[in-house]
């Protein structure tokens, strides 16, 4: 599908986007929501450029270009920055932007919450995720009681946690070292795995092979995993987090590993983002966390697909 | 060639040596790890239907397929013959690959007949093919549960409901999708 290949009448765009009506009260109530949530705990609300010269080097994210520049692909580089100069507990609700992101769940632009927090890891991540979902649920009047596509959910606290391991035994057909020798990993998640996580609570996924985490900091008690983790909601991947990596030299080998693959691969080569890369050092110990608008406004809202959480569509413009 | 990306509704491509038409289509991506396109394909030759999942990586190559206008000749022993109206070539095709479109193939009628790397693989009727009534039970209001309509046979041996005032001899016009009666020829 292209910009404009479905050209309705303004009747029928009416008719559209009056049903949208609910879903889009929703969704500004949501974040409305979420900026109280913020607030109230003395984080900081940012704006960080959606232009940059040199988007985060990682494989399997393309940024799209026009002018010299690229769209940002999340607010990540910039926002850690500005923890590095001394601003402990930030948040941003932003579009970002993904070249070839288009499905039933995706969308080329969409709104992401990043939040970044620092003297925390990835397990205080987790309580402040339950804590958010919990803390705009009851801001809109909503019982922790879902139902989501003929699924009832329970979004009580606590959450239960699995490790990636237990998730691959649980439901895949192969173990996960199989799947990363094989480099099916992707697809066996994607494909054998998320349609069964989270159900009826939410749960978080962690500990991702070091491999599959360009920012993350290695564990140190559980070796060759990363301090990851993934929030799943009846299916819907939401959010994705990790202990920060705050040593430069291991970021910036990091980098040129994937900035590899990319040329390996055909993709665009990006600058390496120097100016982030020499603030590393300066970053206190930290987690942030990434988390997608959309997909909670169709989690609330029992929408299985994305585009009736958005005003316009790309093909509607 | 053509890479993941490309995949779309409606694409034919070669796999295992066979031609797949994309009949559902997927786009699914974890937001850290690479995309994955989850295809329903189905094989043009058997019809067997099959899943599968591409990455960003994977290519495959088109389908050699060509269609051509053809001209029903004859059916002998499970094969339907027919020619190729700017060549002369004859080709055939197996009773079933022709399928249910047996029911409107008479002498001399077009059709589109489906080539893979030259060698036929199925036909596309027009949407609209006359036939005649070659029998017809004469009709008696209220026998019919089916209301005001009653069943006739065509000269292919295909049977469908007709209005009642259509007899043997009489030429009909049957839409090829739905198998259904349109209007009398006149």
């Amino acid at each position: 599908m292209s910009p404009g290949s479905n050209d309705h009448s303004p009747l029928q765009e009416r008719e559209t986007l009056t049903a949208k009506s609910p879903t889009l009260w929703l969704r500004a109530g949501l974040i409305q929501a979420i900026r109280h949530f913020f607030t109230e705990k003395n984080y900081l609300e940012v704006e960080t450029p959606c232009l940059i010269p040199a988007p985060a080097p990682e494989l399997h994210i393309d940024a799209v270009r026009g002018g010299g520049v690229f769209l940002h692909t999340s607010p990540e580089l910039c926002m850690k920055r500005l923890l590095a100069a001394g601003y402990p507990k930030i948040f941003q609700v932003c579009k970002c932007f993904r070249e070839g992101e288009r499905g039933q769940r995706h969308l080329p632009e969409f709104t992401l919450l990043e939040w970044y927090r620092a003297g925390t890891d990835y397990l205080g991540l987790m309580d402040e995720c339950e804590e958010m979902v919990v803390f705009v649920l009851k801001e809109l009047g909503l019982a922790s009681g879902l139902e989501f596509q003929g699924n009832a959910l329970d979004l009580k606290r606590p959450w239960p946690r699995v490790t990636v391991q237990e998730a691959f035994e649980r439901y895949a057909s192969s173990s996960m070292e199989e799947a990363m020798a094989s480099g099916r990993f992707d697809e066996t998640m994607g494909v054998e795995i998320e349609p069964h996580l989270g159900f009826p609570k939410p749960v978080f996924l962690y500990h991702y092979p070091s491999t599959l985490a360009a920012l993350a900091r290695l564990s140190k008690n559980a070796p060759g995993f990363a301090e990851r983790f993934e929030l799943y909601v009846a299916g819907l991947e939401l959010a994705n987090a990790f202990s920060e990596l705050t040593d430069p030299v291991e970021q910036r080998a990091r980098f040129e590993k994937e900035l590899a693959k990319r040329k390996e691969q055909g993709k665009t080569v990006y600058l390496m983002p120097e100016k982030f890369l020499r603030t590393l050092p300066f970053m206190p110990e930290s987690a942030g966390i990434a988390f997608g608008v959309d997909r909670l406004v169709m989690l609330l809202s029992n929408q299985k697909e994305i585009d009736p959480v958005v005003s316009f569509t790309p093909e509607e413009l | 060639m053509y890479n993941a990306s490309s995949l779309r509704k409606g694409l034919k491509i070669l796999i295992d040596k066979e031609p797949y038409v994309v009949i559902d289509f997927q786009f699914t991506k974890p937001g850290k790890g690479q995309a994955l396109y989850r295809c329903k394909l189905k094989n043009m030759i058997s019809g067997n239907i099959i899943d599968r999942t591409y990455r960003s990586v994977d290519s495959f190559e088109s389908a050699n397929l060509e269609q051509r206008k053809m001209q029903y000749l004859y059916s002998q022993e499970g094969h339907f013959h027919f020619m190729d109206l700017e060549s002369y070539d004859q080709s055939a095709l197996r009773a079933e690959q022709v399928g249910d479109a047996k029911n409107y193939l008479i002498d001399n009628l077009e059709v589109d007949v489906l080539l893979f790397d030259g060698r036929p693989i199925g036909l596309t009727l027009p949407n609209f093919v006359d036939l005649l009534v070659t029998r017809s039970d004469p009709w008696a209001k209220g026998d019919s549960v089916a209301g005001d309509s009653k069943p006739v046979t065509l000269e292919t041996g295909y049977t469908l409901r007709v209005p009642p005032f259509i007899d043997e001899g009489i030429k009909i016009t049957v839409d090829t999708r739905t198998g259904e009666y349109v209007t009398r020829v006149k």
